[in-house]
């Protein structure tokens, strides 16, 4: 029954999506043919990319507010690497933005699941740490486009069946969280934590080293944007991707996640991102101010939170507080 | 209520070593103000200067004025994000009033309406329809700011009267400012509030049990709306001080201090997990923070290097209780 509400709730984010096009469209013809769509889709790729690593943390019954600053922290690593030695391939760079993504996500992890740190704390500081790295990093300068090899710049832009390869990356990116979360051991443990850290301690899962494998898999993502969001945009500097961690959340949230865990599915991470995607490429088209931008995720976010509470109709606990949880872990330990 | 009550270890009166230990937390805190503040002495021939000091109270009395009332409500279990952006909206409503000509006491009484009715926002989303407080406040941030960011654009409000500039320029007497005097007040009447009130025993009490204050005849939901409510309004004074001290309003006024007024409660001994925690540790992590800003500033470090100290001394002082505790329990078992 459980599972036939959320095929509902996911259904439901569909019509509206699809009503927000035919509306969109009807002011401005051409909003909703193929080759815009295949626009927006690729200009949402890395909130997608973002937010399914989001996902996998807030199912967790945690949080990760750090992510954006990993971004911005591993962007302008490799944008500099690039400027430096520019006859480093391609992949090597990439890999090391992986690399550096999985490494600040798995200091997070540390923290939250050596010391039993609530997330929310570890990341909001963390979250300064990053993003001041990357200024001792460049010393506050930028890394512009004319310094960076072609390679790095184009590779994301090359179109294949009409979709830039960002956006191929993305739907990569989805096909695996796909399979992670519902075919694997992790991914049950990682639903499995959220849900009941309690019960989940019983059935044998150490909750800590899911939380802590959930936030090595959102900096990974997070380091595979640093890449993406850098080449995309043609710059690195200290303030890429500022405030997106929220988008991130708010993408999370609108597609039916709970932000106490456990519940939640790919699919919804998605769409709340398309969401997200669609209202943002269409505000121009139907001539709002783009400043209107951050109020109108807020109410949504907060919109989207009302929703899903009528709709979990559960008692859980908040983030915050997670005592019995590392409770029964330390009885275990 | 159908939640089952988690086992969890309630003693019959606060231990006595529990005391102790905020005794001594606080005792550290001390002693660490008094390093930076002879180190700051000797680093720079200037500091020890009245004046001087008295400007350096100002780089901590508006965020302590806030941070005073997140400490009551992170007592409660609860937190509130949205504080940054309530004093932004506040802010730019005084700009909107300011240039439609009103007074000094008119600005007033709309910096700390606009603030209580923010937080009164907060209180109904989380209290009234139970709600997590992370989600519903990362949601009103960036709610309250957007508007901002709808009202002024790219643009500021300017124009104050002159008679408006007291709050954050006057001196009260000597060298004693006036938010200082302001913030000194504020510290009293929240200590009185929360150690010696039926009130503060309340807010304890739902921090440590919520299920049992509940059963205790305790209006949770209640005291929860009154805690919001009284965040924003100290949201809306701490505008006041703020847009009176610089003389003018941005849509990015006050952006991020959300985190250094969490990192200000946290940093003074109160529990991010609820229920424990003393004015007295806020007011002196206040002056630790500002102390160490100041020096920082005195030596010319940049305000984003500045961060990277904050976000370390968050996740330090959260960390250290907890692996001397961990240490303990090894020892005892």
């Amino acid at each position: 029954m459980i599972k036939q509400l959320f095929k509902f709730r996911e259904m439901l984010l569909v019509v509206i999506i699809a009503m927000l096009l035919a509306v969109f469209s009807a002011r401005s013809p051409g909003f909703a043919k193929p080759g815009n769509l295949a626009n927006i889709f690729n200009d949402t790729s890395i909130l997608i990319i973002l937010a399914l690593g989001q996902m996998t943390v807030i199912l967790t019954k945690s949080i990760d507010l750090s992510v954006a600053a990993n971004v911005a922290f591993t962007g302008m690593a490799i944008g500099m690497l690039n400027a430096a030695y520019p006859a480093m391939p391609l992949a090597l760079i990439i890999l090391i933005a992986l690399g550096t993504g999985a490494v600040l996500g798995a200091i997070n992890g540390l923290f939250v699941w050596k010391l039993n740190i609530p997330s929310i704390v570890v990341t909001l500081g963390t979250l300064t740490i990053y993003r001041g790295m990357a200024f001792v990093l460049s010393g506050g300068a930028w890394v512009n486009a004319h310094q960076m090899t072609a390679p790095f710049l184009q590779t994301p832009r090359q179109l294949f069946f009409g979709l830039p390869l960002l956006g191929w990356t993305a739907i990569v990116i989805v096909a695996i969280m796909y399979v992670v979360m519902s075919r694997t051991f992790l991914g049950r443990a990682i639903y499995a934590s959220g849900g009941n850290p309690t019960a989940a301690v019983y059935a044998g899962i150490d909750v800590g080293r899911t939380r802590f494998y959930a936030f090595v898999i959102s900096g990974t993502l997070a380091g595979l944007c640093g890449y993406l969001w850098v080449s995309r945009y043609a710059v690195a500097y200290v303030d890429i991707a500022a405030g997106f961690e929220l988008d991130t959340v708010a993408a999370c949230v609108i597609g039916g996640i709970s932000t106490l865990g456990g519940i939640g599915s790919v699919a919804g991470a998605v769409l709340g991102s398309l969401f997200l995607g669609v209202i943002k490429n269409a505000l121009p088209v139907i001539n709002i101010s783009p400043f209107s931008q951050m109020a109108i995720s807020g109410s949504v976010i907060i919109a989207a939170v009302i929703f899903n509470a009528r709709q979990e109709r559960r008692r859980g606990r908040i983030i915050l507080r997670d005592r019995g949880a590392s409770e029964q872990i330390e009885v275990t330990a | 209520m159908s939640a089952v009550p988690e086992k969890r270890h309630i003693p019959d009166r606060l231990g006595t070593s529990v005391t102790r230990l905020f005794a001594s937390w606080e005792a550290l805190l001390v002693a660490v103000a008094a390093v930076i503040f002879i180190a700051n002495a000797l680093a720079s021939p200037y500091f020890l200067n009245a004046w001087n000091l008295s400007d350096a109270t100002f780089n901590f009395t508006e965020k302590a004025m806030v941070a005073f009332a997140m400490a009551l409500l992170i007592i409660a279990g609860e937190i509130d994000l949205s504080v940054a952006a309530i004093i932004a909206l506040a802010s730019t409503a005084m700009g909107a009033a300011a240039q439609a000509g009103v007074g000094t006491p008119g600005l007033v009484a709309i910096g700390i309406g606009v603030g209580a009715g923010c937080g009164m926002i907060n209180g109904i989303l989380v209290a009234g329809l139970r709600l997590p407080s992370i989600v519903v406040t990362i949601g009103t941030m960036s709610l309250f700011r957007g508007i901002a960011y709808i009202v002024l654009g790219d643009k500021a409000y300017g124009g104050y009267p002159a008679s408006f500039a007291y709050f954050g320029q006057g001196y009260v007497l000597w060298v004693f400012s006036f938010e200082f005097v302001l913030f000194a007040a504020l510290a009293v009447l929240f200590a009185v509030l929360l150690h010696a009130t039926n009130f503060g025993r309340r807010v304890y009490a739902i921090g440590n049990n919520e299920f049992a204050a509940r059963f205790s005849g305790i209006h949770v939901e209640r005291i929860k709306f009154t805690l919001f409510l009284l965040t924003g309004l100290m949201a809306g004074i701490a505008a006041v001080c703020l847009t009176s001290r610089l003389g003018s309003t941005r849509p990015s006024i006050a952006q991020g201090w959300e985190l250094e007024i969490v990192t200000m409660v946290v940093l003074g001994g109160i529990s991010i997990l609820g229920g424990s925690g003393t004015i007295g540790g806020v007011v002196i992590a206040a002056f630790v923070m500002g102390l160490v800003t100041f020096g920082l500033g005195l030596l010319n470090v940049p305000g984003i290097v500045m961060s990277i100290f904050i976000g370390l001394l968050l996740i330090t002082t959260i960390t250290l209780p907890i692996i001397i505790r961990q240490f303990g329990h090894r020892k005892s078992a």
